[in-house]
């Protein structure tokens, strides 16, 4: 049985950071959720205090996305990127690219969505322009979930 | 970190570590193991020990390398924390499934 909840990240080559989850709903809602502007600010926003402040997608092939986060403290980041593929529900590639660039130019994300007995497989899929980008995405993810999980970070330590 | 990666993105480097993961080995035994020439070994030892991965001790003659435990736990720790914020995504997306599916199974009933 799939296990549900549980997160996987792996490094399939050494430009790539892929996440796996199973999500316990059917794929056309989860390619909804992950498509539709007023959705994904519901739940797109990484660590706590950081809010989606802008998400624009124009969902057809070469349509533009931008994504920008805001802290609590007024800090930003921002994203932009084009869309690839939009194959609902199964599929959607899209670019992206950071603002200030700490990831040596542009990435290209691939969301797959695969169904099972009304839980869905989802396959996030960052390719990076080189490892030193890929590295450095991992590093970015770091700094901002230690801003703000010192706590847990210690915890992790510890053990 | 960028001195661990870079350390363990060399395929020969990296089975050394694999290869120490076992136990402490003697440059020789990971030379046959790995089909490499001992001179090859111990030229990539030496970047594992410069980045902190391997400790060496004499053994008599031999030189015993050991796996350095401090620089792959601080690797899972920063990993762990990646993991961590999709995993709060991820979770936040469970909770709008589920109102996406209660709202999909209203809609469905009214149409009845």
């Amino acid at each position: 049985m799939q296990n549900s909840g549980t997160l996987k990240v792996t490094t399939p080559s050494e430009r790539e950071i892929a996440l796996t989850r199973v999500f316990d709903a059917p794929r056309h809602l989860v390619f909804e959720a992950w498509t539709k502007p007023e959705l994904v600010k519901r739940w797109l926003y990484g660590p706590d205090d950081w809010r989606l402040a802008v998400c624009e997608m124009d969902l057809r092939v070469g349509g533009a996305t931008r994504f920008v986060w805001r802290h609590g403290d007024g800090k930003e980041m921002g994203m932009s990127g084009v869309f690839r593929q939009i194959a609902p529900p199964d599929r959607l590639v899209f670019t992206e690219i950071w603002d200030q660039d700490w990831t040596g130019g542009e990435a290209l994300n691939t969301i797959a969505f695969t169904e099972h007995a009304g839980k869905t497989t989802l396959t996030q899929t960052v390719l990076y322009a080189s490892r030193s980008a890929r590295d450095g995405a991992l590093q970015t993810g770091m700094e901002r979930g230690a801003a703000v999980s010192y706590d847990r970070l210690a915890e992790l330590l510890k053990s | 970190m960028i001195e661990t990666l870079q350390a363990l993105a060399e395929p020969n480097r990296f089975h050394i570590v694999e290869l120490l993961r076992e136990g402490p080995r003697p440059v020789g035994d990971m030379a046959h193991r790995l089909g490499l020439r001992q001179p090859q070994v111990s030229k990539h030892l030496r970047v594992l020990s410069d980045a902190g991965l391997v400790d060496v001790r004499v053994d008599a003659q031999r030189r015993i390398y050991a796996l350095r435990p401090a620089p792959l736990k601080e690797l899972e720790v920063w990993i762990a924390t990646y993991r961590r914020i999709w995993e709060g995504n991820f979770q936040r997306l469970d909770s709008v499934l589920e109102g996406l599916k209660a709202k999909e199974k209203k809609r469905g009933r009214t149409r009845r």
